[in-house]
């Protein structure tokens, strides 16, 4: 009966789209959190699958901390562009003032003001009832524990011990004025799902995710990029043209590259099979603290 | 962690293989020392699903939380929250996602020791199997029952035990044997399929992933063989449609489609279908899909989501189900149904308290009529009780404000479940399966006592009146109904049971009528209303006659707090025959209480009192 063979993605994929449209129909002012990598690639694909011929009855939110890579900042406004979506670009205006940095502040301080505030302030200027996130529960052990419809009381907080249960695929999705819900309908996936599904239906996705010659710092154990002259050199640091490309963006000083030769989501996926570390080792900032993670999300980072 | 491709294979040639992967979802379940977390940790690491970062970071928090003496503790590698590595218990259902050359799994990993039978319940509904941990040592225990019922009434197709510890045990067959029978027993007295019962230990990687070299005489699969397995269940194509609808895209005048995911059966343009509640007729005319995806589609099995339109302009929006027409097996529009409960709220559920229901896509206003019963998980009995409490199962009649639309869970998921939410709170009260839906409004009951004397049916010819004769004479007694009766807890079926273990030791023939035991059959449309327990009286009163007539001594163990209702129940089986007994009023001496029955049915004994 099948147009074709059934697979493992396409479950994957119709769970994501029901949970989409879930969230479309029971919130008022749903949100989607785009953040311009891979997993918000495929959740944009699913978003624009999921209600076309409409468009997304939401708008697109990006936490911009100002120390992105400059080429994923073009791959956003582009794809805007393209998909002829409502973009919305947030940055904590206090923290754009006090000049924080992940260079000069350390990466918990950035992370907290430009990132966790910063979301806080626009979700709450949205009066936004549901963030719609790609957060996959494969990421991180706390992770592990984290429901598809999340609640998150006034103050955006999560709380472990005061979840509500998840039965067959029946949101419980109610909450108070002021209350609001994050919902991740990639919870299921796995990194590999995610290059896979982009391999089957060619997703663009920001070049940085391939491998070409890029100028680098080693610094801390990680190959940081120069994106730009903020970056300052320290004694003995110098930089580097090197064949890398990342398995996670974010704030780039904060964004370990990795040593590779695929320029090819082909090569990029046979990578991933054969990987022996994790996409978040390359991450400053899950390397804080143990448990750090889940410090961050009971203060309402996404 | 080794490589997800096999030696020498092309990504071209992965990929074929990867189409037919499939995706197993299954849960783990035990109580706190039982070694879930260790078995869950052993099959990550002997996959060598491990990465390698994440292998240096469980050597050092092994060195700091580990329990194996500073060994790697494989625990760790799933416990995920900060109290809980510090606590070394794990709170909440935790999700695990692995994949073998042959297999993807998702696991649902539920804690046993708090909150069980919610966390069982959430990861049941997410799978298909369930591995029950039982220490070796310890055998089955509460928690094992426990659990296993919880996924019998989740309707888990299939189920495991995995006998850990054995090595603390000796590897003794005997010992693994003798856990084994009590596991099969339990499952079959809960009516689910055979399950496959493994001697492990998790600790030192025996029958996980590899076979054990100390059980020779375990010839069956390890735990990693038998989920690259078992068949995956997938929805059946040729099962009837359900396509409940989410929403309703108009994005333009001339274009409405109706999206949703297909629970059940699958949707081909131009087929014949039907919206429900309304009824309403029309066909399939697209199934919409963008020219970027591949274009409209012509045909779509579940678990596809989908948009779908009509031929007609027909009254279709969220909470609506769009099925096919005809057929033996038909969703029930209705206000009113039967379901059983996992509660999940501290605080107790009581008959008369209003909630939002959702089932399907619909959310409405419900409230809880009656409680039918409570289940105890321990023997399966099930209590009459005015209330379900926090993490108890239970039996309750529904009514709700709006039409649904609903069928028995056990046919059909996706219009067989639903939750229960707290209007105020918001939480999730209540995981429900629906039993039955009564299509009728709820007729009011009267207890049906005769005005007339019921009439006696001749016995054949051939079974002459000596054979009463011959049966008092062998049994040395007279028919008679003892009852027994009073409030709850004022001890009536501990009596009623001593009593009839009394008689059956005198060489007497004696049986135990119990008023509960009745409501979850011969009464089951009866609730706790006067009028209700009147007539439960009555049923129980016509049962005692037709065994009368056959020589035996009954005891009825019933409330019956209505005076009038027992003189009825005295007229209908005959004042001669029948001895009532107050156990509120009565003291405890159970050998007082012998003696006057005794004396009651002594054949040669007249009539005294009734």
């Amino acid at each position: 009966m099948h147009d074709r063979s059934w697979t493992h993605l396409d479950d994957l994929e119709s769970e994501a789209i029901h949970i989409l449209r879930e969230a479309a129909a029971c919130f008022e002012r749903p949100v989607l959190m785009y953040s311009i990598g891979k997993d918000s690639t495929v959740l944009l694909h699913l978003a624009l699958k999921a209600f076309w011929p409409a468009k997304p009855p939401f708008p697109l939110l990006h936490i911009d901390t100002k120390w992105k890579f400059r080429e994923m900042i073009s791959f956003r406004d582009e794809t805007a562009r393209k998909f002829g979506l409502d973009l919305r670009v947030h940055t904590n205006p206090e923290g754009l003032r006090q000049g924080i940095s992940p260079i000069t502040h350390g990466s918990r301080v950035h992370t907290d003001v430009m990132k966790t505030q910063a979301l806080r302030q626009a979700l709450e200027a949205g009066r936004y009832d549901a963030a719609i996130g790609g957060a996959r529960r494969d990421e991180e052990r706390s992770r592990a524990k984290e429901r598809i419809f999340s609640f998150r009381d006034r103050s955006h907080r999560w709380d472990p011990k005061q979840q509500r249960p998840e039965l067959w695929n029946i949101p419980n999705t109610r909450v108070h004025e002021g209350e609001s819900m994050r919902v991740f309908p990639l919870s299921n996936w796995t990194e590999l799902d995610v290059w896979l599904y982009v391999l089957q239906h060619r997703l663009p996705v920001v070049p940085l995710y391939l491998a070409q010659p890029r100028p680098v710092v080693e610094r801390d154990g990680l190959l940081i990029m120069r994106d730009d002259d903020r970056l300052a050199l320290r004694p003995g640091e110098h930089v580097q043209e090197r064949m890398v490309r990342f398995r996670t963006l974010g704030c780039y000083p904060l964004s370990g590259a990795v040593e590779s030769r695929a320029d090819t989501i082909e090569k990029v996926v046979e990578e991933m099979l054969r990987a022996r570390t994790s996409e978040r080792q390359g991450r400053l900032i899950d390397h804080d603290q143990s448990g750090s993670m889940e410090e961050k999300k009971r203060e309402g980072y996404f | 962690m080794s490589s997800m491709l096999n030696e020498g294979e092309t990504l071209g040639a992965f990929l074929d293989r990867y189409r037919s992967l499939e995706l197993l979802r299954f849960l783990t379940c035990g109580s706190v020392d039982d070694g879930k977390s260790t078995l869950i940790g052993r099959l990550l690491h002997d996959t060598d699903r491990v990465y390698d970062d994440h292998r240096k970071a469980l050597e050092e928090d092994s060195k700091i939380h580990g329990t194996q003496g500073g060994n790697v503790d494989l625990a760790l590698l799933v416990d995920g929250l900060k109290a809980e590595r510090e606590q070394g218990i794990t709170i909440d259902v935790a999700w695990r996602y692995f994949a073998t050359l042959h297999r993807s799994f998702i696991i649902a990993d539920c804690p046993g020791h708090e909150q069980y039978t919610r966390n069982m319940a959430t990861g049941a509904s997410h799978c298909q199997l369930a591995i029950t941990l039982i220490d070796a040592r310890h055998g089955m225990t509460r928690q094992t029952r426990r659990h296993a019922f919880i996924a019998a009434l989740l309707g888990l197709p299939q189920m495991v035990a995995a006998v850990n510890k054995m090595d603390l045990v000796g590897w003794d067959e005997a010992r693994f044997r003798s856990v084994e029978r009590e596991f099969l027993a339990w499952c079959a007295r809960l009516g689910t399929p055979e399950p496959t019962v493994i001697p492990i230990s998790a600790l030192h990687g025996d029958c996980i992933v590899h076979p054990s070299t100390h059980a020779p005489w375990y010839r069956g699969p390890t735990i990693l063989q038998l989920l690259e397995s078992v068949p995956v269940m997938r929805p059946a194509a040729d099962a009837p449609l359900r396509l409940p609808v989410q929403q309703v895209l108009r994005p333009s005048p001339d274009f409405r489609g109706f999206a949703g995911r297909i629970e059940s059966g699958s949707v081909t343009v131009g087929d014949r279908v039907q919206v429900l509640p309304s009824g309403r007729e029309t066909r399939i005319a697209r199934i919409a899909c963008a020219e970027a995806d591949g274009g409209d589609r012509k045909s779509v099995a579940a678990p596809g989501s989908v948009l779908v339109t009509f031929t007609d302009e027909v009254d279709c929006s969220r909470g609506d189900v769009i099925t096919c027409v005809g057929g033996s097996q038909q969703p029930i529009p209705c206000h009113s149904i039967e379901a059983d409960l996992v509660w999940m709220d501290e605080t107790p559920l009581m008959a008369g308290a209003s909630f939002l229901m959702r089932i399907g896509t619909r959310t409405v206003p419900a409230t809880v009529v009656r409680i039918r019963h409570v289940v105890d998980v321990d023997t399966l009995a099930q209590h009459a009780r005015d209330s379900i409490e926090w993490n108890e199962v239970g039996r309750v009649d529904i009514v709700t404000q709006q039409t649904i639309v609903v069928e028995p869970y056990r046919q059909m998921r996706a219009l067989g479940a639903l939750i229960l939410i707290d209007r105020v709170t918001h939480a999730t009260a209540a995981a429900g399966m629906v039993r039955s839906g009564d299509p009728h409004e709820p007729n009011p009951r009267r207890a049906h006592w005769a005005t007339q004397p019921a009439p006696t049916i001749e016995p054949p010819a051939d079974r002459s009146a000596t054979e009463s004769v011959a049966r008092a004479a062998r049994w040395r007694q007279r028919p008679a109904a003892i009852l027994l009766f009073g409030p709850p807890k004022s001890g009536k079926t501990r009596r009623a049971f001593a009593l009839e273990r009394h008689l059956w030791q005198q060489g007497h023939a004696a049986l135990v009528l119990d008023g509960q035991a009745l409501r979850g059959g011969l009464s089951r449309d009866l609730t706790f209303s006067d009028e209700d327990r009147s007539e439960n009286l009555r049923r129980a009163a016509e049962v005692t006659r037709l065994l009368l007539d056959q020589g035996m001594v009954v005891i009825l163990s019933m409330v019956a707090p209505q005076t009038a209702a027992r003189e009825l129940a005295r007229d209908l089986i005959g004042a001669d025959r029948f001895l009532a007994i107050d156990c509120a009023q009565r003291g405890t001496d159970d050998a007082a209480l012998f003696r006057d029955v005794e004396s009651f049915i002594r054949p040669d004994q007249t009539p005294g009192a009734g």
